[in-house]
């Protein structure tokens, strides 16, 4: 016997609705550190009355197997969230959106099969002819799109999960005619959605699902790993609106108002990173970028540089006043982050100054450098924005970037013809001294672009793994 | 609920996200994303309902399976945030 959602009593309604200011207010809590795990511990209470209420007003008999379920799918998530490593956090990222993709397809076929239990049919009995249950349109067209965006995140999440975790190349897949595909593939899915309100048979339903699963994957494999930022970013957003979806399906307003919030969190990370690389949402999304990056390397040995060593750069930094240290995605590959901030206590030691200078899209994830730089016991007050510390390189002595590039090239600003014109650079040209750590002099950025900083006059090399560069100078500093 | 309140609490609500998202401090963006992750797997009460129910076998089944995924998720999603959060300290003591 199925409850009718759509007429809850109010006391349901109402926790529900607390639920969601719950959820509101963990977001509100992340304006600031302090007040950040508070927030986070909101967002757990909020948690527990939607599945509490959702359970005291449906039939207890399967509770059982559905504690099972939640002990189990508890469990993993606890070992997961204390085992994994800090850099390995965009994948964890990916794959948990690939989870709630897959949990909106779950629910979204489970509502086609038993539309009862939902509350969105109606019994129809037609004269001479077997009685059968008809979900009303309406209903139809939410769980259409709740599907139809929960299987694209899904899809769209395993193969950035794939890219971010190393199982798949960085590097774009271009198909052919691949935008008649994609744009063929959608409208045929709106289309199917639109008849699937005429026509509730099983294989409208399931050939949406199949080719938003297939479209899904044909989005984000044109994109190149360095888009990554923006693909995560995104498939928040479309995790959101999927919860949104099926939070209308189930005229559930928890479901609703979480599902806004992170579909509008999701959309303004994307935002601030395409701002961060000077990129239409639309490029990144259509793909490719980083595609040609082998053609400019040999070119780019032959030019002069001076090429420092680990004693160099301790000798220099220790005599500085200030250190502007910038992180990149190279850090957080060498898992440089505990020697950087054991160099940096034993220059404070000598009396310099040290900060620290985030370019928005360093790493693979927006705030991914923040978070390393915590986990190395780095105070977060002396971690800039790179809007707050631009104007201060021209007062620095040395920039010591290990591991960013793209972030740092001032080509962006004066050269027009370059990739990455016009997007916003550090301006470590400006320091006294530039250390630049890097693996090698042949790799380029992830945009392919030679960067100029290499050959000036104030830019020593650093040539090494991050990791050991860095536990050299410690070990120079003394 | 009729669908117009529905879709009114709907537009509310993306205004209030965008509001509440623009004053995250973009050093907690990560949390943001996991924090995110674990709220909206309160897909979980879609799950839950379907499992409630012995009517359909294949959509109590479905149903279950979408709980452990969400589990995994709501567990997961909030416990990484927290061991996050816990890591941004200030400075022990002024220098300068």
């Amino acid at each position: 016997m199925a409850e009718a959602v759509h007429s809850q009593p109010a006391w349901v309604l109402l926790a529900y609705l607390a639920a969601g200011v719950c959820f509101i207010l963990a977001l509100r809590g992340l304006s600031s550190p302090e007040s950040s795990r508070r927030g986070n511990i909101t967002g757990m209470i909020g948690m527990t009355i939607a599945v509490v209420t959702t359970l005291a007003t449906h039939s207890l008999a399967t509770l059982p197997e559905i504690i099972v379920a939640m002990v189990i799918g508890g469990g993993v998530g606890l070992i997961i969230a204390r085992k994994i490593q800090m850099t390995a956090m965009p994948q964890l990222v990916a794959a948990f959106h690939s989870l709630v993709g897959m949990a909106a397809v779950l629910v979204g076929a489970a509502a086609y099969l038993n539309p009862e239990a939902f509350g969105i049919a109606v019994r129809v009995t037609p004269i001479a002819s077997p009685s059968f249950v008809s979900i009303y349109p309406v209903s139809r067209i939410e769980m259409g799109l709740g599907v139809a965006i929960g299987a694209i995140t899904f899809s769209g999440s395993v193969i950035a999960f794939l890219k971010l975790n190393g199982n798949m190349s960085g590097k774009p897949i271009l198909l052919p005619l691949r935008h008649l595909i994609n744009l063929g593939t959608l409208a045929a899915i709106l289309l199917l959605i639109a008849y699937f309100t005429q026509d509730q048979s099983p294989w409208v339903f399931f050939t949406v699902m199949g080719l938003s699963f297939a479209i899904g994957f044909l989005l984000i494999i044109p994109i190149g790993g360095a888009d990554m930022p923006v693909v995560i970013s995104m498939l928040n957003s479309y995790s959101g609106w999927a919860a949104a979806a099926m939070g209308f399906t189930l005229h559930n307003s928890a479901m609703i108002i979480t599902g806004a919030l992170v579909g509008s969190s999701g959309a303004i990370l994307s935002y601030i990173m395409c701002r961060a690389m000077n990129r239409s949402f639309i490029s990144v999304v259509a793909g490719g970028f980083g595609a040609v990056s082998s053609g400019g390397d040999s070119a780019a040995i032959d030019r002069a540089y001076k090429r420092g060593s680990a004693e160099d750069a301790a000798f220099l930094m220790s005599q500085a006043d200030q250190v502007i240290i910038v992180p990149g995605y190279g850090m957080a590959v060498s898992q440089a982050q505990h020697a950087l901030k054991e160099m940096a206590d034993k220059l404070k030691a000598e009396g310099v100054r040290v900060k620290y200078a985030i370019h928005p899209v360093a790493g693979r994830m927006p705030g991914h450098m923040n978070v390393l730089l915590a986990e190395a016991n780095v105070p977060y007050d002396e971690v800039f924005e790179l809007d707050d510390i631009n104007s201060e390189f021209a007062q620095t002595d040395v920039a010591f970037v290990i591991g960013a590039n793209d972030v740092t090239n001032p080509a962006a600003k004066s050269d027009k013809s370059s990739p990455i014109y016009g997007m916003p650079v550090l301006d470590v040209e400006k320091a006294r001294t530039v250390l630049f750590v890097k693996r090698s002099m042949g790799g380029v950025g992830y945009a392919g672009v030679d960067n100029e900083l290499f050959y000036r006059d104030n830019t020593m090399m650093l040539l090494s793994d991050a990791k050991k560069m860095v536990e050299e100078i410690v070990k120079n500093l003394g | 609920m009729d669908f117009i309140s529905i879709l009114s609490i709907f537009v509310l609500a993306c205004f209030v996200g965008y509001y509440v998202v623009w004053s995250v401090t973009p050093a907690l963006h990560t949390p943001l994303m996991s924090v995110t992750n674990a709220i909206s797997s309160v897909i979980v009460v879609g799950a839950l309902i379907a499992s409630a129910s012995a009517a359909v076998p294949g959509s109590k089944w479905l149903g279950l399976i979408a709980v452990a995924l969400a589990s995994v998720n709501i567990f997961g999603g909030f416990a990484v945030t927290q061991r996050m959060l816990s890591m941004y300290k200030k400075k022990e003591r002024k220098d300068g």
